[in-house]
């Protein structure tokens, strides 16, 4: 039986005048779920208070097809208390398409690494039923719950429902942005950290920032337990926080060998040892594995072929990049490493993470021209400057190799060195004749 | 004279605990994972280092969802799976059970409405996408509809694990992107320079804010027919759009001009190679309603040359970077354009700078 059979029978006659959709239509048949199916069963509730604006809905988006525009704008509505995670929509054909002509999103923080249960999940389709479209994307590429299409009025009752069952509304404009995390601790083993303590941590720290915007655009944090990176941090996040482990990669040479029984040497060779980038793998004779760990890059590869015989090592915690946008204005930037390694383990560190993205947050309010993103701030003042306002030390980590261009002044290079034997020495936990 | 009513202060709770929802085998191992496989596509089976074991089934959704599809999705949840779900980032719906016994049962009810299975491993899941006409106030297409047309393309692809190694694609409907950065990526691409409605500039815009916002510095202030406006530099112009959102009366999609590009070789993980941007394929293709079959044959092309040719965990951009771009070409049948060169910022960085060539 296809989806659509199934479930149209809920909703009874459609409005008398319904708008016809012969190019949406079409969008209904094929293997995957259509939307459209979904937009007329709301379309046909006919008891609903949603049915006149999804026939309206419709009616526009086949006018979109039909013509290849599209026919929202936008304006200004929020909830009381909040500045933004509204995305405001009106219909610039609302002659036409009256029931349709004010469509809201709410944009809604779900919970750290998506889960749901299935009580909860009605009742959030019931608060829509009752204030909304009946509307729901689960999830934005933010990762906020996108309650779309509500009317001016329903606006607040609608989040207020939802306020009272737990979940808040997350950002939008020049404000701190709703977070991802991914499954990590709660179902994978790759995970270096805990994500929902990272995750909740952060954001919950600084929910004035998303609330009420006051940023000079908008600041992303993203949170992925190791390089698989599976809520696409490095691209996306402003802050990425990143799981990785500092000492030696956990190799169980019984389940080495049971791999390389199973798929054969040649297969083992081709796919694992040579796949790691920076050669780090080496297949003994009798078929047990020998990993050089000061040259692993912890790219997670052979991990993620050989998951039963492979895992991070003890000493947890993650990297921090920091940057990574999209186009406008200076092109893309990937987020690039400027912490290699923070512990994540204690409440302590946790903390620390937080007075991080604190200081972050302070002199990105303090510093970015207006709608500029932290990445092309640090490109305008250059990574020297940033570090010492973050009180971050240079590292080698941070670059693929040293600078080429011999325009720098480097009349305190001396200096500059002195510091860095000092800070090793230290960190070696030697005496320092400065201290 | 009525007073104005009290208006509820909201509760900033911020992130909701997930521990509430959690299926408690997860809450219970919560960092204490020791191995997964797949058993068959769609499906993980993970380990715990207790022992205890845990059954995902991974659906495919259409992600704008109307409340009876996910009503119809807890209803199977509570019936043939333990009442927990979680959604992964390209909005694929996953069930958890404790006991495999209720796998293929649940797979059964999940087909039965239509939902396929899939996404795991090496296939091509769900694209992540944007929205569209359905509810974006600059797009240039719908992003509903393209996925669902590429998605039809692809089920097989879905439900099986057959490619070298992960295929993940995104579509966007304006260059803002949106929908990020992906093996392939769908985006719209504007062709045309900015088409200005000089009677609402001066009362829509602010006008300094637009012309800062213009990335190659096209756009000047100018007086039209008396008024306070703006113009375009049609030369320098690069069509990007950014200065449609602050300034609606300067219109950048037409139904003509408004095409789409499609780009390959994006990726965020870091396993083997370093995370890539994607690069540029082909331009220029009609933004064709309802069905988009241009774009579709496009992306089958491409999908197929790299399922044929590339070997096991090649992403689609190592794939590329091992064969040589030249090859690509030839393989999918693409032309290679001046527009194919970048111009932009750190364009040097782009070129051979080597002596090394492919034939
Ligand atoms: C008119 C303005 C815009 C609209 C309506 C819009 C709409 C959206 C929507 C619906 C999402 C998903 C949101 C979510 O998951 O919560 C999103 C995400 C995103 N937007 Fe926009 N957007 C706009 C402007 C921009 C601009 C100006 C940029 C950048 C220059 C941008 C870059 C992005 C990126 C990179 C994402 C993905 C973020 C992530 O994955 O975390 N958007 N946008
Ligand atoms: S990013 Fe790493 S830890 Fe997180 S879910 Fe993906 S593979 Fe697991
Ligand atoms: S994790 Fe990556 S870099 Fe490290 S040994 Fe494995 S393949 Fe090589
Ligand atoms: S890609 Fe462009 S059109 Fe699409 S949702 Fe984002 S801003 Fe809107
Ligand atoms: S479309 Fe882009 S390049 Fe052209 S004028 Fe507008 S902001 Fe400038």
């Amino acid at each position: 039986m296809s989806q659509d059979d199934s479930i149209r029978t809920e909703g009874q006659g459609a409005p008398a005048d319904h708008h016809p959709t012969p190019m949406l239509d079409e969008l209904e048949s094929g293997p995957w779920p259509s939307f459209v199916s979904g937009l007329k069963r709301l379309r046909d509730n006919a008891d609903a208070q949603y049915a006149p604006m999804m026939n309206d809905l419709l009616g526009q988006l086949e006018h979109s097809y039909e013509e290849r525009l599209g026919f929202w704008k936008g304006g200004t509505v929020s909830v009381f208390g909040y500045g933004g995670g509204v995305i405001p929509r009106f219909s610039e054909v609302a002659d036409k398409y009256p029931a349709s002509k004010e469509f809201h999103t709410l944009r809604v923080q779900p919970p750290a690494g998506m889960h749901y249960d299935t009580n909860v999940l009605r009742q959030l389709c019931d608060i829509w039923e009752k204030h909304g479209s009946g509307l729901i994307a689960f999830h934005g590429q933010s990762g906020d719950i996108m309650f779309q299409g509500c009317s001016s009025e329903n606006v607040q009752p609608a989040f207020d429902e939802l306020n009272e069952i737990g979940f808040d509304l997350g950002g939008a404009g020049p404000a701190l942005r709703t977070s991802m995390s991914c499954v990590g601790h709660a179902r994978c083993e790759m995970s270096c950290y805990d994500e929902v303590k990272a995750h909740r941590s952060v954001i919950n720290e600084f929910l004035d920032e998303m609330h009420r915007p006051a940023l000079p655009y908008k600041f992303k944090f993203k949170f992925s337990g190791c390089g698989n990176d599976c809520v696409n941090a490095i691209h996306r996040a402003d802050f990425a926080v990143i799981g990785t482990w500092r000492d030696d990669m956990k190799v169980n040479q019984d389940e080495v060998k049971a791999y390389v029984g199973r798929v054969g040497r040649k297969y083992a060779i081709d796919h694992v040892i040579a796949m790691c980038p920076t050669r780090a793998l080496s297949l003994n004779d009798d078929d047990t594995l020998d990993v050089d760990n000061k040259s692993c890059v912890r790219c997670m590869h052979c991990l993620n072929v050989m998951n039963k015989a492979l895992a991070p090592g003890d000493d947890k915690g993650a990297s921090i990049l920091v940057g990574g946008k999209r186009a406008l204005k200076v092109g893309d930037l990937m987020g690039t490493m400027l912490i290699p390694f923070v512990k994540l383990e204690s409440d302590e560190d946790y903390e620390n993470l937080v007075a991080l993205a604190r200081r972050m947050l302070d002199f990105f309010a303090d510093n970015a021209l207006e709608h500029e993103r932290i990445g092309e701030t640090i490109d305008r003042i250059g990574l020297p400057m940033f570090l010492e306002a973050m009180e971050i030390e240079p590292d080698p980590n941070m670059v693929n190799h040293p600078r080429t261009s011999c325009y720098v002044r480097t009349d305190d290079f001396t200096d500059e060195a002195e510091k860095y034997f000092e800070r090793k020495a230290r960190e070696a936990g030697l005496d320092v004749a400065a201290d | 004279m009525s007073s104005a009513p009290t208006l509820r202060r909201p509760d900033e709770t911020g992130v909701p605990d997930p521990f509430q929802y959690m299926h408690p085998v997860m809450k219970k191992n919560y960092g204490n994972w020791a191995w997964h496989d797949r058993p068959r596509p769609g499906v993980l089976h993970h380990v715990a280092k207790s022992g205890d074991e845990i059954w995902t089934v991974r659906a495919g959704t259409q992600r704008q969802m109307d409340i009876f599809t996910i009503r119809k999705l807890c209803d199977i949840g509570d019936k043939f799976a333990e009442g927990h779900v979680r959604f992964t980032t390209r909005s694929n719906i996953e069930f958890m059970v404790s006991n495999q016994a209720k796998v293929q049962p649940l797979i059964d009810a999940l087909n039965a409405e239509g939902f396929p299975i899939g996404g795991t491993g090496n296939s091509v899941s769900m694209i992540s996408h944007t929205q569209g006409w359905l509810h974006c106030d600059i797009p240039g297409t719908d992003a509903s509809g393209v996925v669902k047309s590429l998605m039809d393309m692809m089920h097989q692809e879905f439900i099986k694990e057959e490619m070298p190694n992960r295929v993940r694609i995104t579509t966007s409907c304006c260059q803002i992107n949106c929908g990020g950065q992906g093996d392939i990526s769908i985006n719209v691409q504007y062709t045309k320079p900015p088409k200005i409605n000089h009677d609402l500039v001066a009362k829509v815009c602010e006008r300094p804010a637009v012309v800062a916002r213009c990335p190659v510095a096209a756009i000047r202030p100018a007086l039209v027919d008396g008024k306070p406006s703006l113009e375009v530099d049609e030369q320098k112009c690069v069509c990007c759009g950014a200065c449609y959102p602050p300034c609606p009366p300067m219109q950048i999609n037409g139904a003509d001009s408004t095409k789409i590009a499609v780009w390959v070789g994006g990726k965020h993980s870091n396993a083997r190679s370093k995370p890539t941007f994607h690069k540029l394929v082909v331009a220029n293709l009609p933004n064709n309603p309802p069905r988009w079959p241009e774009v579709e044959e496009v992306v089958h092309k491409i999908l197929y040359a790299y399922k044929d040719n590339a070997k096991n965990w090649e992403r689609l951009g190592e794939w590329i970077e091992r064969i040589g771009w030249p090859r690509f070409f030839e393989l999918t049948g693409f032309a290679f354009t001046k527009h194919h060169l970048d111009t932009w910022v750190g364009a040097r960085k782009t070129m051979n700078m080597s002596a090394h060539v492919h034939f």
